[in-house]
């Protein structure tokens, strides 16, 4: 047993934790979790804990129900949000029963692809922007907590009393926090959590994600991830920086190019751009996305990058002088509610593609795009992101990159889901149709 | 309790009291540092025996090296000797008491446990039980960041560099690069809570120091 999984055995003992509960994700992005007693943690380190894959979304077909959930001891963390009983939480590997890791399991999908990156010699870094709204309940209509100026329904603190407990939470569990706020919206806030690698990254939003929910239902209110909640107002998005390492040096940053990108950096921006529409329907991947990516709102609809141009697709933030290692690129189209580990691959593997095949960076598009007439936008040979679900499943399909990204088992389970998801949608005779022909037609 | 005893041929009374003290015994025939049963053991015993002076020289040779508690066993005549011999934790005088061998031995390793708390403030942490608490209060870490924090708090004051770090913390076996010092400096920070943070302070293009 390594000193790892042995730390973790001593802790639980000493700490007198009564429950572990083993964390892992559904390709949707679902956060499952296994609770085991501290004296089953040992199998669990050696064999790991049998459970059946079949009952989680995109995991087995029936003929190979038996998953094994392993724990990786270097995710143990005590949850701070027991205080009565101790409970810890590690997230795991999935393995087949004959010790494969298991292609299904979107933890495995990442990491694969950060070994392609690092056999070219790249750590993959990642900082989110989460975006959330908190709302009275999880009914089907939203009520917001404050008016966000207009007319205050509680006293402005208390949200900021919300935010003050989930960010303590999040720094008790290993989650360093850059800044918090009110966003734009009403009761709509922002939590910026500070980079790690994408591994641990993914880790650390879907930790992030439950103790937002955890600390607001505490508080007895929701929180939700939602893309688009208010049909009015901004929806959540999750805006990640991103960067490449070799070793110690930001393989993004050249000094004296204009931004100080490096050749590295254009062609990572390259490959985003070129594939961003494939990608798309991962890192937005619910009907309701699409709410969010449209004009009026701070939403990129258009492919295009920028140095500091709030419209864009990919944005390249201008950075202090001397920090060369804070050289970046920001992502803005993902929302709070995709898969992690799953956005982080694509946008991985688009940018690296980008890399591979040496991309020739497009010229910088610093204007507003929405203002740009539709010819003015063909001119810079500015595309626009899906308009919807669909869409972007078609593109996705067509994308050989993203199915090797993906990995098959992941690219097929997620097309024929999301295509139910978009058949479903379309049955849906909306508020909007009711109250716009009824009248009428 | 491992205890090294040299020479290999130990006498009754040092016998008696190892077995008394539920020491396991393992003999090192040779005063040096890569003696094996010196170096598996938790503490070394040396009968000074009729050649005192020769085995304190040796003993003064590796006592540095070894890194563990040691015992001398002494005759009365010999005791100036002990006037000045370093590195030595306790001596006894022959003919050895068992009782008071096992007390002795008892003293020692409860002493040095006592010594394994590294504490800074009201930060303390035990490497026995890998526990660590804040202001009386358990602090949970990951293995790396317990790790990091000990190695910082017991090497406090110089500045080590995020390579450094890497090679004495993480040895060979990691992954995410030197970034990964950075990202555990700040999970520590953060886990220390902000009044304590500056703690762990950052020298621009140098790297990390504690306290």
């Amino acid at each position: 047993m390594n000193k790892q999984a042995e730390y973790v055995l001593r802790t639980v003992e000493e700490r007198r934790i009564r429950f572990v509960r083993l964390w892992f994700t559904d390709v949707q992005g679902f956060l499952k979790s296994v609770s085991i007693g501290p004296t089953e943690l040992e199998v669990a380190f050696e064999e790991g804990m049998t459970f059946d894959g079949s009952s989680i979304d995109g995991y087995a077909r029936i003929q190979e129900a038996d998953m094994l959930a392993k724990p990786d001891p270097s995710t143990f963390q005590v949850l701070p949000w027991r205080a009565e009983e101790q409970v810890a939480r590690m997230f795991c590997d999935i393995y087949t029963p004959d010790g494969e890791p298991f292609s299904g399991d979107p933890r495995i999908v990442l990491k694969r692809n950060l070994e392609r990156a690092s056999e070219m010699g790249y750590i993959f870094y990642a900082a989110p922007e989460l975006e959330f709204f908190y709302f009275r309940d999880s009914g089907p209509v939203p009520e917001v907590l404050d008016r966000g100026g207009y007319f205050d329904l509680t006293p402005l603190d208390v949200a900021q009393e919300y935010r003050r407990n989930t960010i303590n939470a999040l720094e008790h569990m290993g989650i360093p926090i850059e800044h918090s706020h009110h966003e734009v919206a009403p009761s709509q806030h922002e939590i910026i959590v500070r980079y790690t690698d994408a591994l641990t990254m993914a880790d650390n939003i879907m930790t992030s994600r439950l103790t937002v929910k955890e600390v607001a239902l505490q508080h007895g209110i929701y929180a939700t991830f939602m893309p688009k909640p208010l049909e009015d107002y901004d929806g959540s998005g999750m805006h990640l920086h991103l960067s490449l390492f070799e070793g110690d040096v930001n393989a993004f940053h050249e000094p004296g190019t204009p931004g100080g990108l490096s050749k590295v950096g254009q062609a990572f921006i390259a490959g985003l751009l070129r594939h961003a529409a494939e990608l798309t329907a991962i890192t937005n991947q619910w009907v309701n996305s699409y709410k969010r990516l449209v004009a009026g709102f701070d939403a990129p609809i258009y492919v295009s990058w920028a140095r500091n141009n709030q419209s864009a697709l990919v944005r390249v933030p201008s950075v202090k002088k001397g920090k060369p290692s804070s050289v970046r690129v920001e992502y803005r189209a993902a929302d709070a509610a995709c898969n992690p580990y799953l956005a982080l691959s694509v946008i991985l593997a688009a940018g690296l593609e980008g890399i591979r095949e040496g991309y020739e960076l497009p010229a910088e598009v610093a204007a507003d795009i929405h203002r740009l007439t539709p010819a003015e936008r063909a001119a810079a040979g500015v595309k626009r992101l899906p308009e919807t679900l669909s869409e972007a499943l078609d593109t996705l399909e067509q994308s050989e990159l993203m199915a090797e990204a993906l990995g098959e088992h992941v690219f097929d389970w997620f097309l024929r889901n999301k295509r139910r998801e978009w058949d479903r949608f379309q049955h849906h005779v909306s508020q909007f149709e009711l109250e716009t022909y009824l009248p009428v037609l | 309790m491992i205890v090294a005893v040299h020479p290999a041929d130990c006498s009754e009374g040092v016998a008696d009291g190892l077995a008394l003290g539920g020491a396991t015994v393992t003999r090192a025939p040779e005063l040096v540092p890569e003696d094996r049963g010196i170096n598996d053991s938790d503490l070394l015993l040396v009968e000074l025996g009729d050649q005192p002076m020769r085995r304190l020289r040796e003993l003064a040779r590796i006592v540095e090296n070894i890194g563990l508690p040691v015992i001398v066993v002494v005759s009365t005549e010999h005791l100036a000797l002990m006037d000045g011999a370093a590195g030595i934790s306790d001596f006894l005088t022959t003919p050895v008491d068992p009782i008071e061998l096992r007390l002795r031995l008892q003293r020692l390793i409860m002493t040095e446990a006592v010594d394994d708390l590294v504490t800074f403030k009201d930060l303390e942490l035990n490497p026995l039980n890998y526990q660590a608490s804040l202001a009386g209060e358990p602090l949970d870490m990951t293995f790396m960041e317990y790790e990091l924090l000990r190695f910082l708090m017991e090497n406090s004051v110089r500045v080590w560099s995020r390579e450094q770090l890497l090679s004495k913390v993480w040895g060979y076996d990691y992954y995410g690069g030197a970034r990964t010092v950075d990202v555990h400096i700040r999970r520590l920070r953060a886990k220390l809570g902000e009044e304590r943070s500056s703690w762990i302070t950052t020298v621009r293009s140098v790297g990390y120091r504690f306290g």
